[in-house]
């Protein structure tokens, strides 16, 4: 008998002590931004938790670099979609009219030549791109850090996702703060010492090397700074979860 | 319970509600909510190699390099080589979701089934081969009587020296190892902790391991499951459902 009530007791007193800390997890979570903006639904649990295990893990880790020897022979462009008729007279023009605007909630909104993004520093990474179907390869990506042209255009202090768009209709993703800071995502330009061929997203690819490729947008044209995701599409942060795809892809 | 000073008689506690249950609550629990995560992780990892079924040695590999082998199906992408003029539906959304929301109910339960199991002595009592079955005359005992399917009286109550070596090596040894490839996959992950992958041989040979020691698993989890059936299917599962072991069984 005591034994009973001491048992059920002991139940109720770990189920309490269970829901109390899942509300208070959940508090912490919403303080800190560690929730995604596709953390709602049967698989929120699982996204909010890996993003939220991996912003308290890795915020300031560097992807892994390579030696020049390991630069892949034969890197692999993914399927693209056919080029617009816009795409096409930039192509014929040989890039020099495109633009990349920033905007949204910056002290500064600024359009930028590719000329001007050249004329901020430029570094250069040996990473691997990793796809979600499962290949990979790893190449040479020169461009400028996304986190000079914040700098440039002076982002408000409560402002929590870069959101980046393509000139392809639809394809558009977002980023959080740690990753838009992140001293390895460039607007990239150039690789393999070469421009940035058209294949592999030139000539402005946003690349993000600690998360999967799918994240690396190509043709970009635009960036918008927000506070929130809910007015951006569906509001579940960017295209890829409308399609089904994780927001969150540094798995 | 009776207090330490009082004597209980024997035959007084070996009463239905005195019998110690066959499987703990804890080691029930946490079996089916290894098998709901493992069943998840099986079908949605087969469903992901569907995107690309090569695999690669190394770091890198991709539709243009020479793969390790290649499971002769047609993909659900158009630009792997399979020979088949057709591709599958795209199924990896939701199967990537599922994948690593089920790996962190595997994770967690691992973790509360690895403490509880040290601290309680399951792992000593039950699983650590007994006094008795330390030798390889022991082992060949249960193959013998496996061949000749032979009833096995005591295995209603308690673990031969097989199974024992078995759970061992799927508790500590596949398990482990899974999730270690598993997370050496992850681009975030490795730019925190970047030897996880790099002694492993690099990313492709982390996703090659992953597929070979879930094969693995897939076939303990066949074999386990004809052991059950061999020995009364019902009764060993409703021993692990309700922890009630039926004493008549095996005979």
């Amino acid at each position: 008998m005591s034994l009973s009530r001491r048992k059920m007791i002991t139940t109720g007193l770990v189920a309490a002590a269970g829901v109390t800390g899942l509300a208070a997890a959940d508090r912490i979570a919403r303080r800190y931004g560690l929730i995604p903006p596709d953390g709602g639904g049967i698989y929120g649990p699982g996204e909010t938790l890996t993003y939220a295990a991996q912003r308290l893990l890795t915020r300031h880790s560097k992807a892994r670099e390579f030696p020049r020897s390991m630069i892949s022979e034969k890197p692999f462009g993914n399927e693209l979609a056919p080029a617009t008729e816009e795409f096409k007279k930039h192509q014929a023009a040989g890039f020099k009219d495109w633009t990349l605007s920033v905007g949204g909630m910056v002290a500064h909104p600024t359009t930028f030549s590719l000329a001007d993004l050249h004329s901020l520093p430029i570094r250069s990474q040996i990473t691997e791109v990793v796809c979600e179907e499962g290949w990979s390869y790893v190449a040479e990506w020169i461009g400028t850090p996304l986190s000079h042209v914040l700098d440039a255009v002076g982002p408000a202090p409560q402002a929590r996702f870069v959101v980046y768009n393509s000139i392809e209709k639809d394809w558009w993703e977002s980023i959080d703060m740690a990753d838009a800071a992140h001293p390895q995502t460039f607007l990239t330009m150039g690789m393999n010492n070469g421009d940035l061929p058209v294949r592999f997203g030139g000539p402005l690819r946003l690349r993000v090397p600690r998360q999967l490729g799918y994240k690396s947008v190509k043709f970009i044209t635009h960036l918008t700074v927000t506070d929130s995701m809910k007015k951006f599409g569906k509001g579940l942060g960017s295209a890829s979860p409308e399609a089904g795809y994780a927001w969150y892809a540094g798995i | 319970m009776a207090a330490s000073s009082s004597v209980t008689p024997i035959t007084v506690s070996r009463t239905e509600a005195g019998v110690p249950p066959r499987h703990s609550l804890l080691v029930r629990v946490t079996h089916w909510l290894t098998t709901i995560s493992f069943i998840a992780l099986l079908v949605t990892g087969a469903e992901l190699i569907v995107s690309h079924p090569r695999f690669y040695w190394g770091e890198t590999g991709n539709s243009g390099t020479t793969p390790l082998f290649s499971i002769h199906i047609p993909a659900s992408r158009g630009t792997v080589p399979t020979g088949y003029s057709y591709t599958m539906p795209d199924q990896n959304g939701w199967s990537r979701y599922l994948h690593f929301e089920a790996a962190w109910l595997l994770v967690i339960t691992a973790l509360v089934y690895g403490i509880a199991s040290f601290l309680n002595g399951h792992f000593r009592r039950n699983l650590w081969p007994a006094s008795g079955q330390r030798s390889w005359a022991a082992i060949r005992d249960v193959f013998a009587r496996y061949l000749r399917r032979a009833p096995d009286i005591a295995g209603a109550h308690t673990y031969n020296v097989v199974q024992r070596l078995s759970y061992f090596g799927v508790i500590f040894v596949l398990f482990p190892l899974v999730i270690w490839t598993g997370l050496a996959l992850s681009p975030a992950f490795n730019s925190a902790f970047p030897w996880f992958v790099d002694v492993l041989g690099g990313r492709q040979s982390a996703r090659t391991l992953h597929f070979f020691i879930s094969i693995a698993l897939l076939l303990f989890l066949i074999v386990h499951v004809v052991l059950v059936a061999w020995a009364g299917f019902w009764s060993r599962t409703r021993a692990m459902i309700t922890g009630r072991a039926n004493s008549q069984e095996g005979l």
